[in-house]
């Protein structure tokens, strides 16, 4: 398992070089210019112009990619050209937040869906299996920022158990970081709950139907045993995947949840970087999310390994 | 039960015991530190107020530098750090600094600062750079006086000085007015009312500001960014809030203290809470306008230009963009309205819902060959997305064949800077916003700056007159002369439709009622309030 795990990660090199002169690439062909930003509506073409200098732009391409790609391989993802801040530390300001929502928002998703999927299939057919089919379409089809306004209205304005907005670190103790990230984070995990839930009972259903349960059962195996120790780890395979690449989306695009609940995230970064053409966040954010799609990937199928005995590397 | 208590506690030990608790319980009020959450329009993320002539870095700038002239709430320039004479011929200012200005770090501001300062503001800033074209020289007399002098006479040196837009002249360290604009500056010390909190700030979500204790506020009654600039409160978090909805849930449940710009289509949610405050404080605001683009046809002809201002009504505009009546109106200076120097000549039809019918004859006369012409409209900016969609409307209404395009804001002002024709990637008109204290005489409005491709804002207009007059308001010193001069700066800017003015808007700053003696002008500040516990 160690030679394979190696050999991926030296698989992603160059994955990951093709990612960056591709953001490059992109991002210095796309309209936009940070000067502009930096400089302000009132500024003139002449002032404009004096901060692009300032900032290195007028240098040809070629020259911008050598310079940034010579820092890159020295650990140095450079500065905001925006706040003049250093791109690492901005990173990390916000990765703690969104990681926090992203491990929450998975943390319900995996309580609340994998049970409700597990039931729906056992009771195919029944009144808690059309509900909970009922309800995984409502969490599909109603937008996230829907939901978002809701909860605030009903959990933070009406009753007033928990917080409007905003996010704490664990230095201002358990109860506010974790108070400011359940209503976000039920927020986020809707659509994720609705799509394991009917990705779990799919699986189920499919396995409830092999020989070998009914062979558990006439062993005279409990219901208990048989769905959660014999069908479900023959069903996590799927399950697992769809868990996992929803972790990546999670902590690389939960814009809206995090513009709804204020959270200073990495996804609300990634957008201010864009509209301010912000390059060089643009480029580390990019990276850094291609590099965790590589990982979390790779924990994928790693994680089948442990799920499936059958599966060996 | 009080036996017993008296005979294990002594009256007198129980006495001290009381007081010292109560004493104890004053220092910890005394010492509870008082915190201002305040979203505000936009985020921080530039930090240099000098190199940047965005509004939110302007701000910025007001809360740890400081002027060496202010500007009160009537426009009139009154000393801030500095005083000063002016010599009989006009052409020499001294300037003095008061007694214990002090930057962040402890160590005196001099005059040497002062002159670094002005240097680097005069590199940037068109109105600095105007005193700097009729400079002689700038020294330091000794470490609290220096002396300006000029070549000419000059009508409006302090005034130029006092401006809070677009670029202020604000005081920085000499080590620090030595970067270049553009650059990163090496720390944010500067000797205003408040200090910055460098760890404390992440780019785009919070900038955070505590009380400067060392610095000397004037004896006067804040007034703009003029008078004392005493501060009452500990600290200042400027928070950014991206959904306008969860800010005013915020406010709302007191998670945060005061919004700078609320949105007018929430206003009725807060103005229904009785803990908070809704009020203009800004009476000045923001004047929207259109621009043309001065070098291609067809508005590179002057009566075409002119056709579409005369196509323009401003109530349409104004519905659209504020809605509230209360908070808008029309006005056709390109001054702003209420200011000193408020004019409307020429732009009459603009308050009167346009005459489609002259502009049809004009364009008839100018030979309009139905060329489209393009129009800019950002839609990802609220107070800028209305204005293109009405305008375009009344453009076809008076025959012109108008084509929109929209797109991303930052794309627009890409977009902007292309001197192309429309059908090249260019564009004929475009929206934007003006604060009524950026455009409020000739020499400051960077709009009306008509010198062609080299230095005047997009639009490139070209425009000799309006240059001569410019420059003769800049020499004028005459009240009178100055302001007969602006009068025709007004009607020239009408008749060559140098912008279109497109009405007035206030901007509504909201707090709850903890807040107090919040500091009107046409900037937001933070000296002067108080904020109950």
């Amino acid at each position: 398992m160690l030679s394979y795990f190696i050999r991926r990660l030296l698989a992603a090199i160059p994955v990951m070089l093709v990612v960056a002169l591709s953001v490059f690439l992109l991002l210095r062909l796309a309209p936009g210019d940070p000067a502009v930003i930096i400089a302000g509506d009132m500024a003139s073409p002449a002032q404009v112009e004096s901060i692009r200098a300032a900032l290195g732009l007028d240098q040809p391409i070629y020259t911008q990619f050598v310079i940034w790609m010579g820092n890159m391989l020295h650990g140095d993802f450079g500065t905001s050209l925006i706040s003049q801040t250093s791109v690492l530390s901005m990173i990390t300001q916000r990765l703690a937040p969104t990681i926090s929502l992203a491990v929450a928002a998975i943390v319900f998703t995996v309580l609340i869906s994998v049970p409700l999927g597990v039931i729906a299939a056992w009771r195919q057919g029944s009144w808690i299996d059309n509900l909970v089919m009922s309800v995984s379409v409502v969490g599909f089809s109603v937008p996230v920022f829907v939901i978002g306004y809701i909860v605030i209205q009903v959990f933070a304005i009406q009753l007033g158990w928990l917080p409007v907005q905003g996010y704490r670190s664990l230095d201002h103790g358990f109860t506010e970081f974790a108070s400011r990230l359940v209503l976000p984070a039920l927020t986020l995990s809707s659509v994720y709950i609705a799509l394991i839930a009917r990705m779990t009972r799919a699986s189920m259903l499919e396995v409830l139907k092999e020989d070998y349960i009914r062979t558990a059962r006439a062993k005279g195996l409990g219901e208990r045993l048989v769905l959660f120790r014999h069908a479900l780890r023959n069903a996590g395979v799927p399950i697992l995947t769809v868990i996992g690449t929803g972790f990546a989306l999670m902590v690389s695009g939960v814009v809206v949840t995090e513009s709804v609940f204020n959270i200073p995230g990495l996804g609300r970064l990634i957008i201010d970087a864009v509209l301010a053409r912000d390059y060089p966040v643009i480029q580390a954010i990019i990276l850094l999310t291609a590099g965790l799609y590589v990982l979390i990937n790779l924990l994928i199928d790693l994680s089948y390994a442990v799920t499936d005995p059958r599966i060996r590397y | 039960m009080n036996t017993m208590l008296s005979n294990r506690f002594p009256k007198k030990t129980l006495l001290t015991a009381l007081g010292m608790a109560s004493a104890l319980s004053f220092t910890a009020q005394a010492s509870a530190e008082t915190t201002v959450s305040a979203v505000m329009h936009s985020a921080l993320r530039a930090l240099d107020p000098v190199s940047s002539s965005a509004t939110i870095a302007r701000n910025h700038g007001y809360m740890i530098y400081d002027t060496l002239v202010g500007l009160d709430a009537d426009l009139e320039p009154q000393p801030q750090m500095a005083d000063w004479e002016v010599s009989d011929d006009g052409l020499t200012y001294t300037f003095t600094l008061r007694e214990g200005l002090t930057w962040h770090d402890g160590s005196p501001v001099t005059a040497a600062d002062c002159i670094a300062s002005l240097e680097r503001w005069g590199s940037f800033d068109p109105g600095g750079a105007l005193i700097f074209d009729h400079l002689e020289n700038l020294t330091a007399l000794d470490d609290d006086r220096f002396e300006l002098t000029l070549t000419t006479e000059l009508g409006d040196v302090i005034g130029l000085l006092a401006k809070p837009s677009a670029v202020a002249a604000f005081m920085m360290p000499e080590a620090v007015a030595s970067i270049e604009p553009g650059q990163p500056l090496p720390n944010q010390i500067g000797s205003g009312p408040f200090r910055f909190v460098s760890d404390a700030f992440q780019p785009g979500v919070k900038a955070v500001y505590e009380r400067f204790d060392e610095y000397v506020p004037r004896d006067e009654a804040p007034s703009g960014t003029a008078g004392s600039k005493e501060v009452f409160v500990d600290r200042v978090e400027w928070i950014h809030m991206p959904d306008v909805q969860t800010m005013v849930n915020a406010i709302n449940s007191g998670d945060i203290d005061y919004i700078e710009r609320t949105p007018f289509d929430l206003l009725p949610l807060l103005e229904s809470n009785p803990e908070i405050t809704a009020e203009v404080l800004d009476p000045l605001g923001m004047l929207t306008l259109a621009r043309m683009n001065f070098l291609h046809p067809p508005f590179d002809d002057e009566r075409i230009r002119r056709a579409a201002l005369l196509a323009i009504g401003q109530d349409d505009v104004m519905a659209a963009l504020v809605g509230d009546p209360r908070f808008y109106e029309t006005c056709a200076s390109v001054f702003g309205c209420n200011t000193p120097l408020s004019s409307e000549a020429g732009g009459e039809s603009l308050k009167t819902g346009g005459d489609p019918e002259q502009a049809r004859a004009l364009l008839e006369e100018a030979g309009y060959d139905d060329t489209p012409i393009v129009l800019l409209q950002p839609s990802d900016v609220a107070t800028l997305t209305p204005q293109p969609v009405v305008v375009a409307q009344a453009l076809r209404n008076a025959g012109f064949n108008v084509e929109l395009r929209q797109m991303d804001w930052q794309t627009l002002v890409s977009q902007r800077a292309s001197r192309d024709a429309s059908s090249d990637g260019g564009w004929d008109m475009i929206f934007t916003n003006f604060g009524v204290d950026s455009i409020w005489s000739p020499t400051i409005n960077p709009l009306l700056i008509s010198t062609g491709e080299e230095s005047s804002w997009f639009g490139w207009p070209t425009d000799p007159e309006m240059e001569q007059l410019r420059d003769e308001f800049a020499l004028a010193t005459d009240e009178a002369q100055r302001q007969a001069l602006a009068e025709e700066v007004q009607r020239r800017a009408m008749e060559q439709a140098t912008f279109v003015p497109l009405g007035q808007f206030q901007n509504v700053i909201s707090w709850r009622d903890e807040l107090s003696d919040v500091v009107a002008g046409p900037i937001p500040v933070f000296w002067g309030m108080h904020k109950a516990e």
